[in-house]
């Protein structure tokens, strides 16, 4: 598979690069070369760990946005067995920049939505880019509801740049949609987990992830606006978008800080692109925890829990 | 350019600069370019009398407007964490957050976006949340997210309806993803009222934009729009970046929202009084009032009083004043 790496990853892209070239030679059985192989891995992870502790927020969106990232299907693919997709909003279309359906996962029967970018430019455009419409939200609504009616837990796993921008969506009411998203989300009387496995885009994120607990991956972003929108409206030049990113303060850290997420989780050594299936049991033994913690309460309490966790927000842990 | 220009012109000028003239004495309508008299556009609730273009109005304006008599009491908001990101763009967010101050304190002495108030319409004790799109154009932050939930809560202590009128761009960029937690925690504030059994409306006027269409002021029980008011998500040019394509005639528009249903009623700003008068009645006072009025008695009065020029809300056809609580 071909690798694609980052404007900041280019002397580790070398090193990578050399050991795959020796692992080549080392398969034609030429030469062995197997401790030259570690010495080099050596250096890459020590490069790595140094890049990734400390990336700026400008890296952190791009690491966010990696297309080999996992997605939505990845975790589907790794934490679930009988994952059955359940299509369409029953007002008007089935959205696929949404999906959504239940599954069996880690034994629990649960609901699990998010949002598909797509790995490639025929999946990208089937999913939109992981921009929904508002039949999007409007199944989204419709399968919480569900999960409540049978007691399931809700997963949600986000990952868009926003909600779609475009004429039918306003005529359709994008803003009702997601309004409404967000109402359900505060409103059921399961547990609703949220993580944020990519980009956290604005309204289009928050319609997902009003819930009981809200993680983030360590290297994800979650904001009010993107960098570039952000740019060309307070700098009017969207090429500021790195300065945009800093002040934005959309990492996973320092929405932590501002107690705005519950956690945050690691990634693997070098971004969750390099492991997926690291990546993919770290969520899962995430959700886990929390579909433990919170599925025993009382229905009653879960929602209140959650209702007044997003009301005193922002009250204390800001300087 | 001649002599004349040259030397008769700055003369003019000096003469004419001398003068003590007020600046705000003409407004220029931003829709067919006509010069108002300020005068003129305050009798006729800024709303230009040559196209009938709705001007924007300040918050105080606005709550002048609609309780009875312009009586109403303000109540003190609560204090929130002063720029928690340290933003700062090509300016200062505190600087930014100071200039708007201090212009807000000499108009309306309010601290952000959002004034909060109560009194009565058409009779009916009312709370109203209004914001003001001079404030860094109405923009949402922590201030007027606490705001809302503080107008909420007061409506639900009164047993009162809660109007909520939104002129706005959106969230606060300035507050990042503090701003975007305003969308929970007002759709969190209006959904108690509503819980409370008490009517919630908007007034959705020139512009409703961003994360408050993407939260609270699409979640009404009746949406009353300004005539023209751009109600909508995202903005025209996004959208047009987006979709490479002119945009339909009319898009966003109040009008263009009642036809896709995303609206109840549109109405001009003369009208609103009256109109929001009436529902709030309609919602509030359910049965029959203890005095009994013979029915031809109301229509005639009724009649009467929708023939002056500005309707005084319904007081004629309420006898009897009967608040939620009694109803309960």
């Amino acid at each position: 598979m071909m690798r694609s790496f980052l404007n900041f990853e280019k002397p580790i892209a070398e090193l990578e690069g050399k050991i795959d070239e020796l692992r080549r030679l080392a398969d034609t059985g030429e030469m062995n070369i197997a401790e030259e192989i570690s010495k080099l891995q050596t250096k890459v992870d020590k490069q790595l760990r140094a890049t990734y502790g400390k990336l700026s927020a400008w890296q952190k969106v791009q690491v966010a946005r990696h297309p080999g990232r996992p997605h939505f299907s990845d975790y589907i693919a790794a934490l679930t067995t009988d994952f059955t997709p359940l299509a369409g909003d029953r007002l008007f279309a089935e959205d696929n920049a949404l999906q959504g359906g239940i599954a069996r996962f880690r034994g629990f029967s649960a609901v699990i939505i998010g949002n598909e970018k797509g790995y490639d430019t025929e999946s990208r455009v089937k999913h939109n880019f992981g921009m929904a419409r508002p039949e999007g939200y409007r199944k989204a609504q419709r399968l919480m509801q569900t999960a409540e009616r049978f007691g399931l837990p809700v997963i949600t796993l986000i990952d868009t740049s926003g909600a779609y921008p475009g004429v039918g969506a306003e005529e359709r009411g994008q803003a009702e949609a997601i309004a409404k998203s967000i109402q359900t989300c505060l409103d059921i009387k399961t547990p609703l987990i949220s993580v944020v496995i990519g980009e956290g885009g604005s309204g289009g994120a928050i319609a997902l992830a009003a819930g009981n607990s809200v993680a983030m991956l360590e290297h994800s972003v979650y904001s009010v606006i993107s960098p570039e929108g952000c740019a060309s409206i307070l700098w009017r030049d969207g090429a500021h978008a790195s300065e945009a990113a800093e002040s934005l303060k959309l990492t996973a850290q320092d929405l932590k800080r501002m107690e705005v997420i519950d956690a945050i989780i690691d990634e693997p050594l070098g971004g969750a692109h390099r492991n997926v299936d690291d990546m993919t049991a770290r969520v899962g033994d995430y959700i886990e925890a929390q579909i433990r913690e919170f599925l025993p309460l009382e229905p009653g309490v879960l929602r209140a829990k959650r209702r007044e966790k997003f009301l005193e927000m922002g009250r204390t842990g800001l300087h | 350019m001649n002599w004349l220009t040259k030397v008769v012109r700055p003369k003019i000028r000096a003469l004419v600069g001398k003068k003590d003239v007020p600046d705000d004495l003409w407004y220029k309508c931003a829709k067919c370019a006509q010069m108002l008299f300020h005068k003129e556009l305050e009798e006729n609730l800024h709303v230009c009398h040559h196209c009938g273009h709705h001007l924007r109005l300040s918050a105080v304006r606005r709550l002048d407007m609609l309780f009875d008599d312009g009586a109403y009491n303000r109540i003190e908001l609560p204090e929130v964490a002063v720029d928690p990101l340290k933003f700062k763009d090509r300016k200062r967010y505190t600087d930014r957050l100071r200039d708007a101050q201090a212009n807000a304190v000499k108009q309306n002495g309010g601290a952000d976006a959002v004034i909060v108030a109560h009194g009565t319409i058409g009779g009916q004790k009312s709370v109203i949340a209004a914001f003001d799109f001079g404030f860094l154009g109405g923009s949402m932050g922590q201030a007027v997210g606490e705001a809302l939930i503080a107008a909420a809560q007061l409506a639900i202590v009164q047993r009162a309806p809660l109007i909520v009128i939104p002129s706005t761009g959106g969230a606060r960029m300035q507050e990042g993803i503090l701003s975007l937690m305003q969308l929970p925690r007002t759709v969190l504030a209006v959904e108690e009222v509503r819980e409370a059994g008490l009517p919630y409306i908007v007034v959705l006027t020139d512009p409703t934009t961003g994360g408050v269409t993407a939260s609270f002021a699409m979640l009404g029980d009746i949406h009353i729009a300004e005539k023209g008011a751009t109600i909508g998500f995202a903005g025209k040019r996004v959208i047009k970046d987006t979709i490479r394509t002119e945009l339909p005639e009319g898009f966003q528009r109040a009008e263009y929202m009642l036809e896709h249903g995303m609206v109840d009623i549109v109405v001009h700003r003369k009208d609103l009084r009256g109109t929001l008068g009436r529902i709030i009645d309609l919602l509030v006072r359910r049965t029959p009032s203890a005095e009994i009025v013979p029915l031809d008695a109301v229509a005639n009065l009724g009649a009467e009083n929708f023939k002056g020029k500005t309707p005084t809300v319904g007081s004629a056809l309420t006898p009897v004043s009967q608040d939620l609580a009694a109803d309960d």
